[in-house]
């Protein structure tokens, strides 16, 4: 077998981490560093994706020639990693609320809703 | 948050010009090199959030309240804007790129470039360098402002929390 | 709460070798597929030939950040744009 899944390995152990992170951990701040990780890893993936053999950057300003890889997925991930950036501040901030309310960062102990 | 001990207070102010001197160096030369107007303003915000950090939050709050930050993120937005509706009205559609190509709409801008040629004029690609400005002004203040409000409101030895 | 973790781990276990199994038998990282021939990409293509003439720009990425593909940066600003208001209204009872 040739070597060349390597990069799809690295998305799949990002991936399975960061739902490690979400599914099974009680700290609100740990699943938040677990969403952060599977938007990482689908960054990685749209990039991977882009690639041909031998290529260089889609630059023109003092290229060395030959073939170049594609620039449209690269695009698609400028946007992806800045909503990613949107996201995360949102998060905190209602974590920070939570916290000020209940006075706990358990998950299983917010759930009872008092008035 | 307090600040910091007087060596980190005089180094951060010695290498910040530098750094936001980069920052707007990869900004404006988004149409020749890697970069462009969410990584340059990504560099700033980053220079911004370092005097946050070593001067303290209460000092910084002092200097620049945030009604400022949200101005500056509003002009770049309407700039942004504006010249999609510029597309509209000179060329033929949303978005469209009437000022390359043209040697110069107003004089800016406008230089035609040969195919397939590696050298690297600045005077090219018409509309994107204002694009370039505006979206990087907007993500300077935006970055800067989210962070300025979180470390100032959960100062702890205010008190200011309701329940 | 034992039946709840028993039935979060067991659905991680199927996801976690659903994953792998992908990874290992995916197509070659540069390559297309079992005969191991190039990417054809029509539209990509048409992008790097094109960009220099109609732009004006040497930078090809940009020039389908803003030029190509206009609208989706529009809505990303938009998106920044609505997380930095919702981040200021949120915080505005804290403080004194």
């Amino acid at each position: 077998m040739n070597v060349f899944f390597v990069p799809y390995l690295a998305v799949a152990a990002l991936i399975i981490i960061g739902l490690y992170a979400v599914i099974l951990k009680r700290n609100l701040i740990k699943i938040v560093i677990g969403i952060t990780l599977i938007e990482s890893g689908v960054n990685l993936f749209l990039i991977t994706l882009g690639f041909r053999e031998n290529s260089t950057a889609p630059i023109y300003t003092s290229s060395p020639g030959g073939i170049m890889s594609l620039p449209v997925p690269q695009a698609l991930t400028l946007t992806s990693i800045v909503i990613g950036v949107a996201v995360l501040a949102l998060m905190l901030t209602l974590v920070i609320h939570i916290y000020r309310h209940y006075g706990t960062l358990d998950v299983r102990k917010i759930k009872e809703v008092e008035e | 948050m307090s600040g910091m001990s007087k060596i980190v207070k005089t180094m951060s102010a010695v290498v910040f010009p530098f750094i936001m001197i980069f920052g707007l160096y990869v900004i404006a030369h988004g149409h020749l090199t890697p970069g462009g107007g969410f990584q340059g303003g990504a560099v700033v915000a980053s220079a911004c959030v370092m005097i946050l950090v070593a001067y303290g939050s209460v000092w910084t709050m002092k200097k620049i309240k945030e009604k400022h930050l949200s101005i500056f993120e509003s002009l770049g937005a309407i700039g942004f804007i504006s010249l999609a509706f510029f597309g509209l009205v000179f060329g033929s559609a949303f978005f469209y790129n009437f000022m390359a190509n043209t040697q110069g709409f107003l004089g800016i801008f406008g230089d035609t470039v040969i195919p397939a040629s590696t050298a690297a004029d600045i005077n090219t690609a018409g509309l994107l360098p204002l694009m370039n400005f505006a979206l990087g002004l907007k993500v300077i203040a935006g970055l800067f402002a989210i962070v300025l409000v979180m470390a100032y409101a959960t100062n702890k030895s205010k008190g200011g929390d309701k329940k | 709460m034992n039946n709840r973790d028993t039935y979060a781990i067991i659905f991680f276990a199927i996801v976690a070798v659903a994953f792998i199994f992908t990874a290992f038998n995916a197509p070659s990282f540069g390559l297309m597929d079992a005969d191991d021939q190039p990417i054809d990409r029509p539209m990509d293509d048409k992008i790097i030939e094109s960009a220099q003439e109609e732009v004006g720009a040497n930078n090809a990425v940009t020039s389908v950040v803003f030029d190509y593909r206009g609208f989706d940066t529009l809505g990303e600003a938009t998106v920044l744009f609505a997380a930095v208001a919702g981040v200021i209204i949120l915080f505005r009872r804290l403080k004194k």
